[in-house]
């Protein structure tokens, strides 16, 4: 099974914390990213995932592989869910094995800050007073229009959360 | 008896303008240097590039024979292009040199042959008149054996201008049979217009697309298949911009060719599949 993958349905932790027994290990650390009610002042209603799949898949397991043998831990698994997502669903699910603890918590944190900014994933916020828009892209486009003279032109520079 | 004529492609320059190597800059996957060399190789049988003495073991220009500027007192110390044309006249004497700047991306092989062909050994030197002001063009030109001596003196009169050389000598001036030949490139902006200019038109050819979140929203569709000539991505991204009114500006967006990272630069082919990645939000 590949480290890195995306699904539509909910993301069980349970099934995948199994994937990561291993003998050989004494620790394990997960994270996951849950869907939370408010953004930057704006109460949000429900949230939508939608990913460039093929290279995803690619970026991810590069992911995956740069934390292996980066923090040398023995097992890493990252589920990311695309599609329409209530309040309180998992977005996405991280977790690492490995003989000895700090491994696990350093590699689980690469990798879910690699994912947020390498991995071809959009998130649409639906707020509570209908509006909508895309995370990071909107206020982008909307400064660019503008020419505000600090934006830097980083590729996922807004990060929310 | 006529000299035999040699090639000598001056490449000692420091760029300083340019902010980079001026010899090893492409044009059409070509470097400078090497399209002189081999636009002059087809011309005169033995072609050497002119280098610094820092210079000789920079692969770009070790793989020539070389003749090295020569400070060692055995000529007037010159600067600049009369260094390399006195090391060369220094090297054989008995020759007359085609001396040929290595930064003309649009030298042809006519104004060459043109400039071969009408040589004159009665003369001094044979050169063609600048096309921006009439004075002779010193970098495309043909120094006689008898211009050797003159050059020395001329140097060690603390003077070192080839083209004050050429007007105070009995050059003969050519008509050029195209005026933009000689025309050199020295800035950034001037490669990129010339490179612009220089690249071959691409007929439109069929290059599929497909979008994601903002851009697929006013793009008003997932994936389309389109008719472009656009050479880059960059390319196609402003030409899809113009059509669909993105708001996003290209230097936010990454983008990738046959589902891997590209860069906006990388030449596209007929049928790649092109996605324009939006700031991203995973997480």
């Amino acid at each position: 099974m590949s480290g890195f993958r995306f699904t539509r349905a909910a993301i069980d932790g349970t099934a995948l914390r199994t994937e990561l027994l291993d003998h050989h290990c004494g620790g394990y650390a997960s994270f996951e990213g849950w869907v939370r009610d408010h953004n930057e002042g704006h109460a949000v209603r429900h949230l939508e995932y939608e990913a460039f799949e093929p290279l995803g898949n690619k970026e991810g397991e590069r992911i995956i592989a740069e934390a292996i043998s980066r923090f040398g831990v023995t097992r890493a698994v990252c589920e990311h869910r695309i599609g329409d997502l209530a309040l309180g669903d998992v977005a996405v699910w991280v977790g690492v094995s490995s003989p000895h603890r700090d491994e696990a918590f350093k590699a689980c944190r690469f990798i879910i800050d690699e994912v947020k900014h390498r991995v071809p994933i959009w998130k649409k916020e639906h707020y509570v007073n209908g509006d909508s828009g895309w995370v990071n892209c909107e206020r982008c486009a909307a400064d660019a229009t503008a020419h505000a003279p600090d934006h830097t032109h980083g590729h996922g520079h807004h990060d929310h959360d | 008896m006529t000299a035999v004529l040699k090639g000598l492609v001056l490449s000692g320059g420091r760029s300083t303008r340019m902010q980079r190597d001026k010899a090893v800059l492409e044009y059409g996957g070509e470097t400078q240097l090497d399209r002189a060399m081999r636009l002059l190789g087809e011309q005169v049988s033995e072609v050497y590039v002119s280098v610094r003495a820092d210079q000789v073991s920079e692969p770009a220009r070790a793989k020539y024979r070389q003749i090295v500027d020569s400070h060692d007192g055995t000529s007037p110390i010159a600067k600049g292009p009369a260094a390399g044309i006195l090391a060369a006249q220094a090297a054989d004497p008995q020759a007359a040199w085609l001396v040929l700047a290595c930064d003309l991306p649009q030298l042809d092989a006519q104004t060459l042959a043109t400039l071969i062909a009408a040589r004159n050994t009665q003369h001094t030197a044979t050169a063609f008149r600048s096309a921006h002001g009439g004075l002779p063009e010193p970098l495309c030109a043909i120094y006689e054996p008898a211009s050797a001596p003159l050059l020395a003196a001329f140097v060690a009169g603390g003077r070192d201008c080839p083209r004050k050389f050429l007007l105070n000598s009995d050059t003969l001036l050519l008509d050029q049979p195209n005026p933009k030949a000689l025309d050199n490139v020295n800035t950034p902006d001037e490669f990129k217009a010339v490179s612009a200019a220089l690249a071959p038109a691409v007929d439109a050819r069929e290059i599929r697309v497909q979008y994601f979140a903002l851009l697929r929203e006013q793009a008003r569709c997932s994936e389309e298949s389109v008719q472009s000539a656009a050479a880059t991505p960059r390319e196609l991204f402003a030409e899809l911009t113009a059509r669909h009114g993105f708001t996003l500006p290209q230097d936010m967006l990454k983008v990738a060719i046959n589902t891997e990272f590209a860069d906006w630069s990388q030449p596209l082919k007929a049928g790649d599949a092109v996605v324009f990645i939006p700031p991203v939000a995973g997480g």
